[in-house]
């Protein structure tokens, strides 16, 4: 019983580390005492956090409280901004990514990111997805190519509506589509990891219940964290939900225990709506 | 809506959109309103008006110099007067009085001789002896040519040279006016379309005088300078937009390039003086001297569209692009760049527009020489287009004021030409497709 | 758990929250209203009060279906999260707990319109009243444990369930006892054994609500949290 109730684990005992009993996996991403400063302002205080494989695991808070900050350095994408000093620990498969020998362009191979707005390349649907392994000379030949972009569309549910038209530029697909384009782009290089930042806040009821669906049918090759805004989308895909306030981890546990019981009081007024 | 009360208010009843007090008001900004659109219309139509006295201005003057008054004659070229052996050695003066004789009948004295000779251009033995030279077969018998008449002529034949003016305040004399117009009688005179101005070269006579040597000279000028400013800027643009670090230094820099875009031209042309030519022993008067002032010119504006360019790239493709992997380079040259383009291109072309137009740095480094030939390559002397404008503008003759109309409106229609380019690009490659 | 909660940002929802939770209390009067009522019918025969009774039911019902329908009406359109959840959650399975409970209402009324003519000895239903009393008091205390969201006493309420089912098996055997004396009795004592066994069920209801009560407060069920409960 004790178990149970000790299993969503609060900010009292962050830097511990945390092990999901109920969640059986590997945790292929591990965060410890994660902290971001941007120039003198600090974005994050000290996360630790454990990323399960095989499932889907949602950062929700309110704007601001440093959840796609975080999510931003699984990949190291703060390096391009000016001014960001991340210090702590995320280990990728148990290596340090921010170790100085590890090469960022593997890391963002094998952690891939979809981002808030649709941003296919100004160019062919074949040539988007194409791109990725062409940069990293995952293709040998012409049909091996041919091949990662075709089987990348249909893991990512676009082959259907897209087969027909690969030439045609990517940015004229429905909203949507460009965004499920943009999975299949990510999963063209065969990444360990994705990475969402709010992938469906552009996109309307009907595309984010299909984008939904791809990213349940995608759990079962790949580990996912998502960034939403929406709480009930969190409900809906993720398996792990972790809470962010004010650049804190509040709370993480299992989805059903933070929408149903959650433990901190913070949490509470968040997901039900309540001034915190 | 105005039955409601108005949430919120206290003791003071808020005044209602209906109320007389909101009325006028209203009434005020309707006012104000319109006086804004009135004073901007006039503001334009005063622009459009002074833009418009201009071009009026320019054209009247000019379009006269696109026709040129041409005489026809019979040029006998007997063989005691030409020596197919030795072309060199004839007077070939002597054969351009024998066309006009032939034509208005032997005149007596040499005092005669000359003010006949001056109905048509200095020049005219040249373009017999040239017509001679292509077709010695000819001599023995003789040679019809259409030569320009000289500028005073011209004058009278467009109408610029007044005929009730008294004879001591005009150029042409009764008597040579009564020959011309003799010649005139006989079909001889006519004004065809003034290709030499375009094919000519500078002469000291107007007739004869064309654009030829400064379109080429600003041809050759425009290439160094494009060939020198457009990489070096592109470059510099790119390394200050997306890999300098943003400190002090950088920031100094970015002040310095604005600066320089504000800079007066003929500084530049001091420098180029002083840099390019006595320090580095460039060429004088050459178009490489020129072009290499002009792109240290032109640098600061591609430099600073060039950087708009690459700012105006949605940061969503750069993120889409790292966070596939792609190394800084990549994302530079594979999505940054092809999508600035058109507006690298366009800012490229302004940028060559304002070094096509410009004049004060091309004086300083002796571009406003008279040269008579077309310059054959970026060494040699020659002038450029606004610098032909400049010489021909100070030249006493009549024929040159409409010349140098005429070649503004070639400089004009260059201009127009390029922007129309630059336009075109945009349009084309902007498409998002 | 925090013990106390912000208000809503949107207070509409606020709103309905506590419409919804006056709704169950309101609804919790009527039937302890409709116990009382039934068995007090019962003891004294009366037939007006029993016929009241058996009408009153029809309003229970209809405010079950307001509070399902508000609860529905909340779901759908804010989706309520976490203690909210459960508070609409709970609300439809308290609503229906004392639905069920005012049909045990009715029950005693119908059983009393049938004991009009036989009669009954005082001494066959002072185990009753007193059964009575104590169902009243745990339901009493169950809604109380709800409306005040208070899981102590929502643990208490579920311990004295024993107690309602000792005094039930004691009855049992009294009217069994009756009924062996003289078999004159048999028709009447099966009566009262039977509304004995409604307020048998009454106190699991209430047991049922209390742990709807314990379940909105702490998230957790009571049936898991063993060692909440005193030891049988």
């Amino acid at each position: 019983m004790d178990a149970t109730l000790g299993m969503a684990k609060t900010t009292e005992t962050a830097g511990a580390p945390l092990i999901q009993s109920e969640i059986n996996h590997a945790t292929p991403v591990r965060a410890r005492d994660v902290v971001v400063h941007y120039g003198t302002k600090q974005a994050l205080f000290g996360v630790s956090i454990d990323i399960p494989e095989r499932s889907v695991t949602a950062f929700i808070g309110p704007s601001g409280c440093g959840k796609s900050t975080f999510l931003r350095c699984i990949n190291r994408m703060n390096d391009t901004i000016v001014g960001c000093k991340v210090t702590g620990k995320i280990e990728l498969e148990g290596a340090d990514i921010y170790d100085p020998s590890l090469d960022v362009v593997e890391l963002r191979a094998r952690v891939g990111m979809v981002f808030q707005k649709p941003n296919p390349f100004p160019k062919s649907i074949y040539d988007n997805v194409a791109y990725g392994p062409k940069i990293h000379g995952l293709a040998q030949s012409k049909s091996a190519l041919d091949e990662i972009v075709h089987s990348s569309l249909r893991k990512a549910g676009l082959w259907n509506e897209v087969k027909d038209r690969l030439n045609e530029p990517g940015t004229g697909l429905s909203g949507g589509q460009q965004q499920r384009l943009c999975i299949a782009r990510a999963i063209a290089v065969g990444p360990e990891v994705i990475l969402m930042d709010e992938p469906c806040s552009a996109l309307d009821p009907i595309a984010t219940a299909i984008v939904e669906e791809l990213i349940d049918e995608l759990r079962e090759n790949y580990t996912i964290v998502i960034v939403t805004h929406s709480m009930q989308q969190a409900a809906r895909v993720s398996q792990k939900t972790a809470f962010f306030h004010l650049g804190k981890l509040i709370e993480e546990g299992k989805t059903e225990d933070i929408f149903t019981n959650p433990k901190h009081k913070q949490t509470q007024d968040y997901i039900t709506g309540r001034i915190g | 809506m105005t039955e409601s009360t108005i949430p919120g208010t206290g003791a003071a009843v808020a005044a209602r959109p209906s109320s007389q007090a909101a009325a006028a008001l209203r009434k005020r900004r309707y006012a104000a309103d319109t006086r804004l659109r009135v004073a901007g219309l006039t503001a334009i139509l005063a622009a459009v008006g002074m833009l418009g006295l201009l071009l009026w201005t320019i054209v009247s003057q000019g379009l006269p110099a696109f026709t040129q008054t041409h005489v026809r004659l019979d040029f006998p070229l007997s063989a005691e007067l030409v020596d197919p052996a030795d072309l060199e050695a004839t007077n070939w003066r002597a054969v351009v009085t024998g066309g006009l004789n032939a034509a208005l009948g032997e005149t007596a004295s040499p005092a005669q001789q000359r003010l006949l000779s001056q109905i048509i251009t200095n020049n005219a033995q040249f373009i017999v002896r040239d017509a001679v030279r292509a077709n010695p077969s000819l001599v023995g018998s003789s040679i019809t040519l259409s030569v320009p008449a000289a500028d005073p002529f011209d004058g009278l034949n467009k109408g610029q040279v007044l005929r009730d003016v008294p004879e001591a305040n005009r150029r042409v004399s009764d008597a040579q006016i009564a020959w011309f117009d003799q010649l005139s009688a006989q079909g001889r005179v006519t004004a065809p379309f003034n290709w030499g101005l375009f094919f000519n070269a500078d002469s000291r006579f107007p007739e004869m005088a064309g654009l030829a040597g400064a379109i080429t000279g600003s041809f050759y000028l425009l290439l160094v300078c494009f060939l020198i400013s457009f990489p070096v800027g592109i470059a510099s643009a790119i390394y200050l937009e997306e890999f300098a670090p943003k400190n002090r230094w950088t920031d100094l820099i970015e002040v310095n390039i604005n600066n320089l875009a504000a800079m007066p031209s003929i500084v530049y042309g001091l420098l180029g003086l002083a840099v390019f030519i006595q320090i580095f022993g460039a060429p004088r008067s050459a178009p490489l001297s020129g072009g290499l002032v002009l792109s240290l010119m032109v640098l600061p504006t591609i430099i600073i569209s060039t950087r708009a360019a690459l700012k105006a790239i949605p940061p969503s493709i750069r993120e889409a692009a790292l966070g596939m992997g792609a190394s800084k380079h990549q994302v530079v040259m594979q999505h940054v760049l092809p999508l600035a383009m058109p507006g690298i291109l366009t800012g490229t072309i302004i940028g060559m527009a304002q070094a096509l137009g410009e004049t004060a740095p091309l004086l300083l480094i002796g571009m406003n020489a008279f040269v008579t030939s077309p310059p054959g390559g970026i060494l040699d002397a020659s002038t450029s287009l606004p610098t032909q404008i400049f010489i021909w503008a100070d030249s006493p003759e009549r024929g040159f004021v409409s010349r140098t109309s005429a070649a503004i409106m070639v400089l004009l229609g260059f201009l127009l030409f390029m922007n129309a380019i630059a336009i075109y690009l945009r349009s084309k490659l902007e498409r998002r497709w | 758990m925090p013990a106390t909660l912000n208000e809503h940002i949107v207070t509409s929802y606020e709103d309905e929250l506590i419409d919804l939770n006056k709704s169950i209390s309101e609804m919790g009067g009527m039937v302890e209203q409709a116990i009382t009522e039934g068995a007090m019918a019962l003891l004294k025969l009366d037939h007006v009060q029993a016929q009241n009774v058996r009408t009153f039911d029809a309003q229970i019902d209809q405010m079950q279906q307001r509070i399902n329908d508000s609860v529905v009406s909340i779901i759908a359109r804010r989706q309520p999260m976490a203690a909210d959840l459960r508070m609409v959650v709970t609300a439809i399975q308290v609503a229906n707990d004392l639905e069920r409970t005012g049909d045990m209402a009715k029950q005693l009324a119908k059983r009393t319109l049938q004991l009009e003519n036989l009669g009954l000895a005082p001494k066959f239903y002072n185990g009753v009243k007193h059964m009575k009393d104590l169902v009243s008091r745990q339901l009493q205390a169950a809604l109380d444990a709800y409306l005040t969201r208070d899981s102590k006493a929502a643990v208490e309420v579920c311990n004295h369930d024993d107690e309602i089912d000792a005094i039930y098996n004691s009855l049992f055997r009294e009217l069994l006892t009756y009924m062996m004396e003289d078999p004159r009795n048999i028709t009447q004592c099966t009566h009262l054994l039977f509304c004995a066994k409604s307020l048998e069920r009454v106190g699991d209801h209430a047991t049922n609500i209390a742990e709807a009560a314990y379940y909105l407060e702490t998230g957790r069920h009571l049936g898991a949290d063993e060692q909440q409960r005193a030891p049988r």
